[in-house]
């Protein structure tokens, strides 16, 4: 038990500054380690998001946290928002727009019509199109149910980019490799909810955990019409739309 | 139709392997007799003629395959395969990232304030780095990164300016017809708690309850 002034100093600066509580959580967030969250299991874990398209009002909050948080590359994007527009008289064909993926929202437009926001991030598919043609191994479905990246693996051929059916992959210029939302991996396994959830203003976006019983999800799924994109691809997507229009693709 | 049928699989089923078996032999080993025990057909170099070319061979091959199997291994990392077709120390490289937003729990445990006026307002769904922006080196150690006041002129039109996409239940306005040129925090004092009436206004720039 054997301490520097120095880190002695630190510490009870820490939890002067803090309360007891927040620092023993905060201690917990930095320290990036999986040990650091002793009771985080893999195999206890199963993601899903919830998307409210009823409470969605695009405000592009979840593509700034999203790339603040994960140091995404301009012009890139792990999460959007997409903006429809159904004239009344062409439900089958929807007018789509997302300047710069909603990151400044959207500009009004007066249209005679429906019209409404479709958040879109990586399906995280439980069985994924682009796990399949990685050459390499080096994008994989976690034991958890996150698509990742290895980046250290990935020698960036772009196959996972063209097979993702919903175009959420893209190639970092910097690093030549392929990246995509890894559902905030470094926070989910802290006990943290992803950065797009912690910024949305109207909790139109919810992180849910399908193995955990007590998971809200259960009944939101139970009492809601709930969708997935694509269903006819049987990726098992999932990320769960509420209030989905079927013209969404 | 069925006595030929039968036949067929009888003789496809049992005998014709054992036969076409002992034709091969037959055909390699034309010298091979089992029952004749004279020095000619018991000697092994009568039934493998020039055995030492097989055993060259069979070297080279074993002796490949003892390279490959070494530069494999130092290929291909240790955790390849711990959970799947990919690298298992991925998830801790992919862990290892640091948190940049500290979370609504962090925030509220210092303020409590805050939290308690939000407790009844309309924003109280609202979590606080939605407006204040990352946090997560200010929950660290605070005074080594202050953060900055968002201009509410600037913040409450990111939500709340009006557009036809929104739902019709979520409250927007046209904010030059609304309030012209003012900014939104003068007649909304308290943004934690928005509408009038409801407010006071805020007492500090910052200044977390300390205990």
């Amino acid at each position: 038990m054997s301490s520097t002034r120095r880190e002695f100093l630190t510490k009870a600066s820490e939890y002067i500054l803090l309360t007891g509580a927040a620092a023993a959580a905060w201690e917990y967030v930095v320290s990036g380690k999986a040990e650091a969250a002793p009771n985080y299991k893999t195999t206890e874990h199963w993601w899903a998001m919830i998307i409210d398209i009823e409470k969605c009002i695009g405000c592009g909050n979840c593509v700034r946290a999203c790339s603040v948080e994960n140091d995404v590359p301009e012009g890139y994007f792990r999460t959007w928002v997409e903006r429809y527009f159904i004239a009344d008289w062409k439900s089958e064909n929807p007018v789509v727009d997302s300047p710069d993926g909603a990151k400044e929202g959207f500009p009004d437009v007066q249209r005679e019509g429906k019209s409404f926001f479709v958040p879109k991030l990586c399906n995280h598919c439980a069985d994924s199109p682009c796990v399949q043609v990685c050459p390499v191994g080096a994008t994989f479905v976690s034991p958890d149910g996150v698509v990742l990246v290895d980046q250290s693996y990935c020698v960036g051929c772009r196959y996972c980019i063209q097979a993702c059916p919903y175009g959420c992959r893209f190639l970092n210029p910097e690093t030549n490799t392929a990246q995509k939302c890894t559902l905030c991996y470094h926070r989910i396994t802290k006990g943290l909810t992803t950065a797009c959830c912690e910024a949305c203003p109207t909790a139109a976006r919810q992180l849910a955990d399908l193995k955990n019983p007590k998971d809200p999800i259960h009944e939101f799924l139970k009492t809601h019409s709930v969708q997935v994109l694509k269903p006819q691809m049987a990726t098992g997507s999932k990320v769960f739309y509420n209030g989905l229009d079927g013209s969404v693709r | 139709m069925t006595q030929r049928l039968r036949n067929v699989t009888q003789v496809s089923g049992r005998q014709k392997p054992i036969k076409s078996l002992r034709i091969l032999f037959r055909l390699h080993f034309p010298d091979w007799r089992p029952d004749c025990i004279c020095p000619r057909h018991t000697h092994m170099s009568s039934r493998f003629k020039n055995a030492e070319h097989l055993i060259r061979v069979a070297l080279v091959f074993v002796g490949g395959l003892i390279v490959f199997v070494i530069i494999r291994g130092m290929i291909v990392p240790k955790t390849f395969g711990q959970y799947g077709h990919y690298r298992g120390d991925a998830l801790k490289d992919i862990e290892a990232r640091t948190p940049l937003y500290a979370g609504r729990e962090v925030c509220e445990a210092c303020h409590q304030e805050v939290a308690d006026l939000k407790k009844t307002g309309k924003h109280r769904g609202v979590g606080c780095e939605a407006c204040h922006g990352p946090l997560g080196k200010h929950a660290q150690d605070p005074p080594a990164m202050v953060p900055v006041r968002p201009d509410s002129k600037a913040l409450c039109v990111k939500c709340h300016e009006a557009n036809s996409a929104k739902p019709r239940g979520f409250p927007q306005v046209i904010s030059k017809e609304h309030a012209g040129d003012l900014a939104c925090a003068t007649c909304h004092l308290q943004p934690h708690k928005p509408k009038i009436g409801d407010d006071t206004p805020p007492k500090s720039a910052g200044g977390a309850s300390k205990k």
